[in-house]
């Protein structure tokens, strides 16, 4: 250290000036937010792995599946669509699961790490800390929904509208309540510490019993029970939800489904996070 | 009373008592070296004092703020140098300052002004704009000494900061931040294994499997100056 290191080292260490509250909550999720689309501009191999998984379902699985399924007319569309087209939405939702779950299980895999600790050891609401993370990761995954989009429209598969931007919010909603869940299983679901644990118990059956890839009335023709299992599936809400949206037309029953699955979600990973810290025992 | 206060803080992780009835306090301005081999408790005594673990059983008190039932006033005065990097190895060094600084409600202007001082303090005014890991050892740690000192602590922890620097980076370190609490009048609780880290002068906690075994200044723990042996004696496993 130098000598003009030192002398400076006896500089005051008053607290902070105060800010109204709600200022300080938003500087801090700012630059949560800002951080994390930093680390993620940083990281292009990232952005190219996440758009790959859905392209090849939309490339390789729906030629190969469009022949298979015949699709009636089925709202919102007003006539036949191809299976691109209907799929579509499903992978825009699908991207949002995977990094969704991704994220909230790193996130707590991570809570040992230096910056988890530093972000849990800021003076705010942990509820707050942990919401504005899944506010960060959630805008991320909205990035590469819009990336994914543009490619699929590059591609002929996708009409650019103003569906698109009508959808943003849907498709925020959506990835705030898949992150909120994946945080909720992996803060109380020990077993479910690794990422292909999550895949087979969570994210596969998630995803399959959902109308992500045919309509539900297509499932009801092969049984009623994964009908029903598939119509109370908030992943099949938050499909509709998106499917309408790009349609550009709002469904609100589903929106409505999804926002009550994201405040469920989000309550409970809160809960269970702050359990892992342990109870005060009774004296 | 400010500084750092820690009384009867027992805490179990399962069947083991990982602490049992710890008490130490650290007077405003001074240096306190936590003295204890791996698994003394140590770490979790940390998780306590920042609030990452709840409380089972005692009292801590941040320059007179209880962690319990004021965590977010008792954060506010508390700086944490954590024994894992806490900076963002991908971002340059102010950005990850910057962010930091967001956490404690510190934001444009002033929060450029503190950074600057922060990094100046600590000698590394020119390397703002270099990537984190870009930073050899040594770097790294003062630039985590500088990011907890942007909201201006009146106490400061450190867990094990010197773990994998060289001698020389080690030395430079510790020097300084016996300063930031001779000179700048923080709390300072440094927690170690390393006898060679504490001057004559600085309170010593020493710590062994949960319990604190002596609490006094170095010099009178180790009357013939040879903190290392004395600490390895009281810690001496049976054989």
């Amino acid at each position: 250290m130098t000598d003009t290191a030192l002398s400076t080292a006896s500089a005051a260490h008053a607290p902070c000036p105060r800010r109204p509250a709600p200022r300080v909550w938003a500087l801090a999720m700012g630059w949560i937010v800002r951080r994390e689309a930093l680390r993620f501009l940083g990281q292009r191999a990232r952005l190219v792995s996440a758009l790959v998984r859905p392209l090849v379902w939309l490339l390789v699985f729906a030629a190969g599946f469009r022949a298979a399924l015949g699709l009636s007319i089925t709202p919102p569309y007003q006539t036949y669509i191809t299976y691109e087209t209907y799929i579509l939405p499903g992978l825009c939702a699908m991207i949002l699961l995977f990094n969704g779950m991704q994220s909230s299980l790193g996130l707590v895999l991570d809570r040992e790490t230096g910056t988890m600790r530093l972000l849990l050891t800021a003076p705010l609401p942990r509820w707050w800390l942990l919401t504005s993370k899944l506010v960060a990761s959630t805008l991320i995954s909205v990035l590469q929904v819009y990336a994914f989009l543009g490619i699929a429209a590059a591609l002929g598969h996708a009409d650019p509208g103003w569906g698109w931007l009508l959808a943003l919010p849907t498709l925020f909603l959506s990835g705030l309540m898949l992150g909120a869940l994946g945080l909720a299983l992996s803060s109380t679901v020990r077993q479910l510490e690794n990422f292909a644990g999550v895949m087979n118990f969570v994210i596969f059956p998630m995803f399959f019993l959902s109308s992500a890839l045919y309509p539900l009335w297509k499932m009801a023709e092969a049984s009623a029970l994964l009908r029903d299992i598939c119509a109370a599936n908030p992943f099949t809400h938050a499909v509709e939800a998106i499917r309408f949206a790009l349609h550009g037309q709002a469904n609100w029953p589903a929106m409505g489904w999804v926002a009550l699955a994201g405040a469920v979600f989000l309550g409970l990973a809160l809960a269970g996070f702050e359990a892992g810290r342990g109870r005060r025992r009774a004296r | 009373m400010s500084g750092l206060a820690i009384e009867g803080v027992s805490h179990d992780h399962g069947a083991r008592r990982a602490l049992d009835a710890v008490s130490l306090r650290v007077a405003p301005g001074q240096f306190c070296a936590l003295l204890g081999p791996n698994g003394a408790g140590k770490s979790t005594l940390f998780s306590l004092l920042t609030g990452l673990a709840a409380l089972q059983a005692g009292r801590i008190e941040i320059a007179g703020h209880d962690i319990a039932r004021r965590p977010r006033a008792a954060l506010t005065r508390l700086g944490v140098v954590f024994q894992q990097a806490a900076l963002d190895p991908e971002l340059p060094v102010m950005a990850n300052l910057r962010y930091a600084a967001a956490l404690h409600g510190i934001g444009g202007r002033e929060a450029g002004r503190r950074i600057d001082a922060a990094l100046a303090r600590v000698s590394m005014a020119e390397r703002a704009r270099e990537r984190v890991r870009d930073l050899n050892g040594g770097h790294r740690r003062r630039a985590e000494i500088a990011r907890a000192l942007l909201h201006r602590p009146s106490v400061l922890l450190l867990d094990e900061p010197t773990v994998g620097l060289d001698a020389a980076s080690r030395a430079a370190i510790t020097a300084h931040v016996h300063d930031l609490a001779g000179q700048g009048g923080l709390t300072v609780l440094w927690a170690t294994h390393l006898a060679d880290e504490v001057a004559p002068g600085d309170q010593v906690a020493v710590m062994h499997r949960g319990h604190i075994l002596a609490c006094a200044v170095a010099r009178d723990i180790a009357p013939e100056g040879d903190l290392a042996a004395r600490f390895l004696a009281m810690t001496a496993e049976p054989a």
